[in-house]
């Protein structure tokens, strides 16, 4: 046999299965009951927000990568953006909301950062916080079911200390609100989904929800209510364990999840806002890179030095 | 037991295809290709020259550094040339080049090896060019000779060969049992250590069963069946999984009164005390994409190339030449590199599956499962953007380069290559800053 020539790369050269696409897809899948749910309960028109910012947040990708001169890449990372960005805004939006939402969620909160993997902030949650600044009446017309404007029940406990909705009914879903924050349990469905397929951390939603019960709980405030209404799963299951905005390490994440829940119930209870989570995550987002700098791994076998004279 | 392995490592699939295939000799082939340097420290001066003629076990390369090892024949003959070859490490290193005249010199056994001392055994140990034969070819009697103050009371064989394809280990202490467990007192002996250890992965049952019964009733060694997970065989992974502690970071596993040896180690140990042969042969893996994969006994120089071709040659066109295994083997360029001491396997891989890389995540997978507890993806994007600080701040060079990282990497980032990358930039600038 001739001199055989053969590629060489660095070690190792097996590699597992895992794939962005695989994750991308897991997560979408996840997402979609609790999507189909806020389809199903508020109409068509929930359907439409939903396809717009998708459709909004991918042709801005395209757009960011042509302009950035990279490769052309359509993958679900922005798909996920645009849906998760749909179920966070009132199914009472203008059309025109989604497709300025997401163009901004992924022009600004991703790619000014350098793209996927170089963002900090929760895409989605950067183009809501937007909308909610740029036009906070349009943001907070709230329906329910039967297109009748009605407070969230959030909005009501703030406005006048009044519990409009059973455990029962925040848990299934029977409530007003943003498009897919309804269903508490179709949103704990796909969560555990992603716990159990080790896509997401549990540590994040299970610290977040565990300390804002707490401080919820300490401060005389129902812990119940507290979790089950406004976007609490969604976003604890979703939104916070976004990779780009939690630290790397393990000790990390449970800093990051219970600055999370304490900072919801500080902006519940005494901002002028009803909703906290939004703002919450966001700033945690900051808090990141800080944290992981904290929780720095010490390697195995790590010894605090001592005198070095034995 | 405590498991440090718990939460860390990872399970890789098993791709093992020789696990039953018996050992088998490989006769000499014409012509062997030794390198004189094939242990991690100072090379050897060659002691022969072109047109001499050698025997089977002969010194042809001597060392005078402290961390080294002598280098020898493997087949009687000729020597036709000493010049610089291609070896598996990836440069040129002056090499022997033997024709062999086919004859089997045969070796003096020592009857009397069991009353032998200390020192004795030492000397014997490094005449016999014995090193770490689990790759990493570390100089034996230096591991075997710890400073005075480092007081040694066990000695652990490694027989949890944790890379999948590789079989070489697995079989030696199936059809080598006795003289494994031999080598093992030699070593205690040696070092003066009370407790013996063999840890074996619970993959290698029937192994665990032959070295179970050649110890015996020898309550001073300890054979351990251990969980399959990888990196398991690496030795400080190994020591805290076997006896409990924790090799400081930048310390060696004699800091905690502990030798790690390779099984192979042990019978080339073995051999060299009762059979009076030097370390020429070894067992090597051939496996992946060959028409006969198998187990064989092979003179040390062989060339890879030979090799293959007494395995059946290359089955359709291979892509990838591999010396070790696959997690953290080196691939070679070209064939037309010898076997050396620290080879235990050579893999052929057909599909080169080159995954294309995208753009990490931040899923925090590496971070997860790194057995030395690192950051991979951090080192590895401070190696990539040249702040070498940065990333020796981050231990960079804890790393032993499992190649885990990469493994479990959803967007196929070559974590190792940057870590490595920033490794060498770490020595180098440790290496200007000094003068």
């Amino acid at each position: 046999m001739a001199n055989q020539d053969f590629s060489v790369t660095v070690s190792p050269h097996i590699f597992d299965k895992s794939s962005k696409k695989r994750i991308m897809g897991y997560f979408l899948l996840a997402l979609l009951p609790a999507a189909g749910y806020g389809v199903y309960f508020f109409g068509a028109r929930a359907l439409f927000i939903i396809v717009v910012s998708i459709v909004s947040a991918v042709l801005t990708q395209v757009l960011m990568q042509v302009l950035l001169k990279r490769k052309v890449k359509v993958d679900g990372s922005a798909v996920a953006t645009g849906l998760l960005l749909g179920m966070i805004l009132p199914p009472t939006v203008p059309l025109w909301m989604p497709a300025v939402g997401a163009f901004f969620a992924i022009s600004i909160a991703k790619w000014a950062f350098g793209g996927f993997g170089y963002a900090m902030f929760n895409p989605a949650l950067v183009g809501r916080a937007f909308l909610v600044a740029a036009w906070p009446a349009l943001m907070t017309a709230w329906i329910n079911a039967d297109g009748v404007t009605a407070a969230t029940p959030l909005w009501a406990l703030k406005a006048g200390g009044v519990k409009m909705a059973s455990y029962s009914e925040l848990f299934i879903g029977n409530i007003g609100g943003c498009i897919g924050e309804t269903s508490a349990l179709l949103l704990l469905v796909g969560g555990l989904f992603l716990m159990v397929t080790k896509i997401i951390d549990w540590r994040v939603p299970l610290t977040y929800i565990g300390s804002l019960f707490v401080l919820a709980y300490v401060l005389g405030k129902d812990p119940v209510f507290q979790i089950l209404s406004g976007g609490l799963i969604l976003a604890a299951f979703f939104m916070a364990t976004g990779y780009e905005g939690m630290p790397l390490t393990k000790k990390g994440r449970v800093i990051f999840g219970v600055g999370c829940g304490v900072l919801t119930v500080i902006i519940r209870l005494y901002s002028g806002l009803p909703e906290g989570v939004t703002y919450a995550i966001l700033l945690m987002n900051g808090f990141s890179p800080l944290i992981e700098r904290w929780t720095r791994l010490k390697p195995f076998g790590f010894v605090e030095k001592v005198n070095k004279n034995e | 037991m405590t498991s440090f392995l718990l939460n860390k490592g990872i399970y890789l699939p098993h791709l093992e295809l020789t696990e039953n295939s018996k050992i088998e000799v490989l006769s000499a082939q014409r012509r062997v290709i030794i390198p004189l340097q094939q242990h991690i420290g100072k090379g050897c001066q060659p002691v022969v020259k072109a047109g001499d003629s050698v025997k089977e076990g002969q010194k042809i390369g001597k060392s005078d550094g402290f961390v080294s090892a002598s280098v020898h024949s493997s087949v009687s003959g000729r020597v036709i040339e000493v010049k610089e070859w291609l070896h598996p490490m990836g440069k040129k290193v002056l090499s022997v080049v033997i024709e062999s005249n086919g004859k089997d010199e045969g070796f003096k056994e020592n009857k009397s090896a069991d009353k032998l001392g200390r020192d004795k055994l030492l000397s014997i140990i490094k005449e016999a060019g014995i090193v770490g034969l689990g790759g990493a070819t570390f100089p034996t009697h230096v591991k075997l000779s710890p400073p005075k103050e480092k007081k040694i009371d066990t000695v652990i064989l490694n027989g949890a060969e944790c890379e999948p394809y590789l079989t070489a280990d697995h079989r030696l202490m199936l059809e080598y049992s006795s003289e494994i467990v031999k080598g093992l007192k030699v070593l205690m002996k040696i070092v003066n250590a009370k407790n013996g250890f063999i840890g074996v992965e619970d993959n290698k049952r029937d192994a665990i069963k032959a070295i179970k019964k050649e110890v015996g009733s020898d309550n001073n060694i300890k054979v351990v069946s251990l969980k399959t997970k990888y990196p398991l065989g690496a030795e400080k992974m190994l020591i805290k999984e076997l006896v409990g502690r924790v090799v400081p970071l930048n310390g060696l596993p004699m800091d905690v009164g502990v030798v790690v040896n390779n099984v192979g180690t042990a019978k080339a140990v073995y051999d060299a005390v009762y059979l009076g042969k030097p370390l020429i042969e070894r067992v090597v893996t051939v496996t992946g994409n060959v028409n006969e994969p198998k187990n064989v006994m092979v003179k040390i120089g062989t060339l890879v190339r030979d090799l293959v071709k007494e395995c059946g040659g290359y089955k359709g066109s291979p892509k990838k030449l591999i010396m070790g295994g696959p997690m953290m083997g080196i691939a070679q360029s070209s064939d037309n590199v010898p076997v050396i001491k620290g080879s235990s396997g050579v893999l052929v891989l057909g599909d080169a599956e080159e995954p294309e890389e995208r753009e990490c995540i931040r899923c925090g997978k590496c971070v997860d499962y790194c057995p030395m507890n690192l950051m991979p993806i951090t080192i590895a994007r401070f190696g990539r953007a040249e702040r070498i600080k940065q990333a020796e701040e981050y231990y960079a060079t804890a790393c032993f380069e499992c190649g885990i990282c990469s493994y479990v990497c959803p967007s196929k980032v070559p974590l190792v290559k940057w870590i490595k990358y920033a490794k060498e930039k770490i020595r180098e600038s440790k290496e200007g800053g000094v003068k």
